[in-house]
């Protein structure tokens, strides 16, 4: 296992640049989320590592080999694909196998080492089966046999879990990420799914438009967004648009006056949380405003309210459900007050 | 009455799947029968052929064995649909990845240069190379024109719109991850094409054989104008023996023409399902 060093990778295809100016480090034995929505770039970043997009500029590293020129079938890499892009024509058995047949490993050596990756993933029974006579979370475990039997530098994971239905997925990555810690891999995995993301990564890396906007674990991208982008896919916001006024004042556009913990900061945007917002008794907070209940959504373990103030604006506000109560408390139309502390409050570029 | 009734509103109801039922039969009606006929044909006993036979007796498929110039062009053609059916593959797998696989310019310019023999008449296609053979024979002295390699040459051109279709269809519906997953997993692209790729495309290649051979055993305009001096194929044979008489001895080749051609189809079918290729 290496680690793995991208430095300033780009990938331009005419004028359009897929991947702008991309650096990651990514430690031996981490499990580093590229996280973002389509088109942003990180599936083309992931096969910039495998091998399969050669960088228009920029330099990657397994370890202290630079690997930028090296064409796939050199840079020892285990990838699996969205698709499991199994070999339709091979027994699981001869799919395992396939990358230490590539290797010219002896006969015995093939059996056991195979035998051994199937127990790992608990296919052993179904050496002998079609890729076709398998269930997808079969196949799934398959592509990742095939991955991992071949020792890769790296293991590379492209939307591994989005042809499984929901609650196999939440399964087979609790399944990813105990093997992962188990053997130690340097894993990459491509995901547009952010609670997916934010289960199984030590750190993420937020892409959008080609760039990474920020990298961090899942309480710094959480609690100290870089920007509007990452505030926005990371969860969700209310965001309110305005200036700092004095020190610890930010004046919104609608004209709402709110106390933040910062002094003084050039920023205009202004972030909070919805599960930091309280609904009702105002006592002790910081900022206080009535408004009236729009919308109301039980999620079970949550409520969600959208509460419109006099402003105008809309705050989402989310509340755990901590005691069963038989009936709504907050209706729709109903007035209210929201609430929330000063360090609620997140400046934002 | 009430029994008509239903029945006339049944048939209101049902007249279009009736109407499918009867049209679909003609068609099969259409296609297979000159097959049977052909096949009852060369029982017959009468030499002329009249209706109904006065009997039936094997003599023609014995007369056949006897007949020099079949058994001949049987041989030639043999030979050379098995040597078109292998040139053929050999440029159409190419081909088809350069179609399929590859960033070339002009794909769809190339693909529809490769199907034109299909366009071109087999009389035109058979004199332009007819000439065009001479003209390289005179330029170069080697001896093309009513040779055995000029022959198998123009079968060749014959069979590239079949191998390509076929081939470049089957590669179509190939999901290209696999391919990089076996690069992925440390093999070059040699490695990729011969462990990957062929075997997954195996029934649109034995397809492609498969019609190749047929396109060319059964190929009667190219050969007559490539044919060598003396030698014949089976379709040229049967078109001489036409030309002086007609006896079900036609009947009897025909009969086996169409025996060695269905038994390729059905042998192969045993290896890859034709209906999934073709």
């Amino acid at each position: 296992m290496a680690s793995v060093s991208l430095q300033s990778v780009s990938k331009s295809y005419g004028a359009h640049r897929a991947v702008n100016d991309v650096s990651l480090e990514i430690a031996q034995g981490e499990f580093l989320v590229l996280l973002g929505p389509s088109g942003c770039g990180k599936t083309t970043t992931l096969r910039m590592i495998a091998g399969f997009i050669e960088p228009t500029s920029g330099r990657i590293l397994f370890g202290n080999r630079d690997v930028t020129d090296l064409p796939p079938y050199r840079r020892n890499t285990g990838l699996v694909f969205q698709g499991y892009a199994l070999f339709p024509h091979l027994t699981v058995f001869e799919n395992v196998a396939f990358g230490l047949r590539m290797r010219k490993l002896g006969r015995a050596d093939i059996a056991r080492r195979t035998q051994e990756v199937l127990r790992l993933v608990r296919l052993e029974d179904l050496a002998e089966r079609m890729p076709r006579q398998l269930s997808g979370g079969q196949q799934q475990r398959v592509a990742l046999a095939r991955a991992l039997v071949i020792e890769p530098e790296i293991l590379l994971l492209d939307e591994p879990l989005s042809n499984l239905d929901a609650k196999l997925r939440e399964e087979v990555r609790v399944e990813i990420r105990q093997l992962q810690r188990r053997l130690g891999l340097t894993t990459v995995m491509v995901t547009h799914d952010q609670e997916e993301a934010l289960s199984v990564a030590d750190r993420l890396a937020v892409m959008s438009d080609g760039a990474i906007q920020q990298i961090g674990t899942q309480r710094e991208l959480y609690n100290a967004p870089a920007n509007q982008f990452v505030a926005s896919f990371i969860g969700r916001t209310n965001f309110f648009a305005g200036e700092m006024t004095a020190p610890q004042r930010f004046r919104t556009e609608s004209g709402l006056e709110i106390s933040i913990a910062t002094a003084t900061a050039p920023e205009r945007l202004l972030a909070i949380r919805p599960e930091r917002v309280r609904l009702g008794n105002a006592n002790g907070a910081a900022n206080s405003f009535l408004g009236t209940i729009e919308f109301v959504s039980y999620l079970g373990a949550n409520t969600e309210y959208v509460v419109r103030l006099a402003s105008g604006d809309a705050v989402t506000v989310e509340v755990h459900n901590d005691r069963a109560e038989s009936t709504e408390p907050f209706t729709v139309g109903s007035q209210t007050h929201v609430a929330w502390d000063r360090d609620a409050c997140q400046l934002i570029a | 009455m009430a029994g008509a009734a239903a029945v006339a509103s049944a048939l209101r109801k049902r007249w279009p799947r009736y109407a499918l039922g009867a049209a679909t039969a003609v068609c099969y009606a259409v296609m297979l029968l000159p097959i049977f006929f052909v096949c009852w044909l060369s029982f017959f006993q009468n030499e002329i052929l009249s209706f109904p036979p006065e009997g039936y007796t094997l003599r023609w498929f014995k007369a056949l064995w006897l007949q020099p110039q079949f058994a001949g062009g049987f041989a030639t053609s043999l030979e050379v649909a098995l040597l078109a059916m292998l040139g053929g593959l050999a440029v159409g797998i190419p081909a088809s990845l350069a179609l399929v696989r590859s960033e070339l310019p002009l794909r769809e310019t190339l693909n529809t240069l490769l199907l034109s023999p299909l366009v071109v008449p087999g009389i035109v296609i058979g004199t332009s190379l007819y000439f065009f053979l001479i003209d390289v024979e005179i330029a170069t002295d080697w001896p093309l024109a009513g040779s055995m390699a000029g022959l198998v040459f123009g079968h060749i051109l014959v069979t590239i719109p079949w191998t390509v279709r076929l081939i470049a269809a089957n590669l179509l519906g190939v999901d290209r991850a696999i391919e990089e997953a076996a690069m992925n997993l440390g093999a070059d692209r040699l490695r990729t094409l011969l462990k990957v790729t062929l075997p997954v495309i195996r029934p649109g290649v034995v397809a492609a054989a498969l019609f190749s051979f047929v396109v060319s055993f059964g190929n009667l305009e190219l050969s007559l104008f490539l044919v060598s001096p003396g030698e014949t194929t089976l379709p040229i044979a049967i078109l001489q023996y036409l030309e002086w008489k007609i006896d079900p001895t036609i009947a009897a080749v025909s009969l086996i023409q169409i025996a060695i051609i269905a038994g390729a189809m059905v042998l192969t079918n045993r290896f890859v399902r034709l209906s999934q290729v073709v």
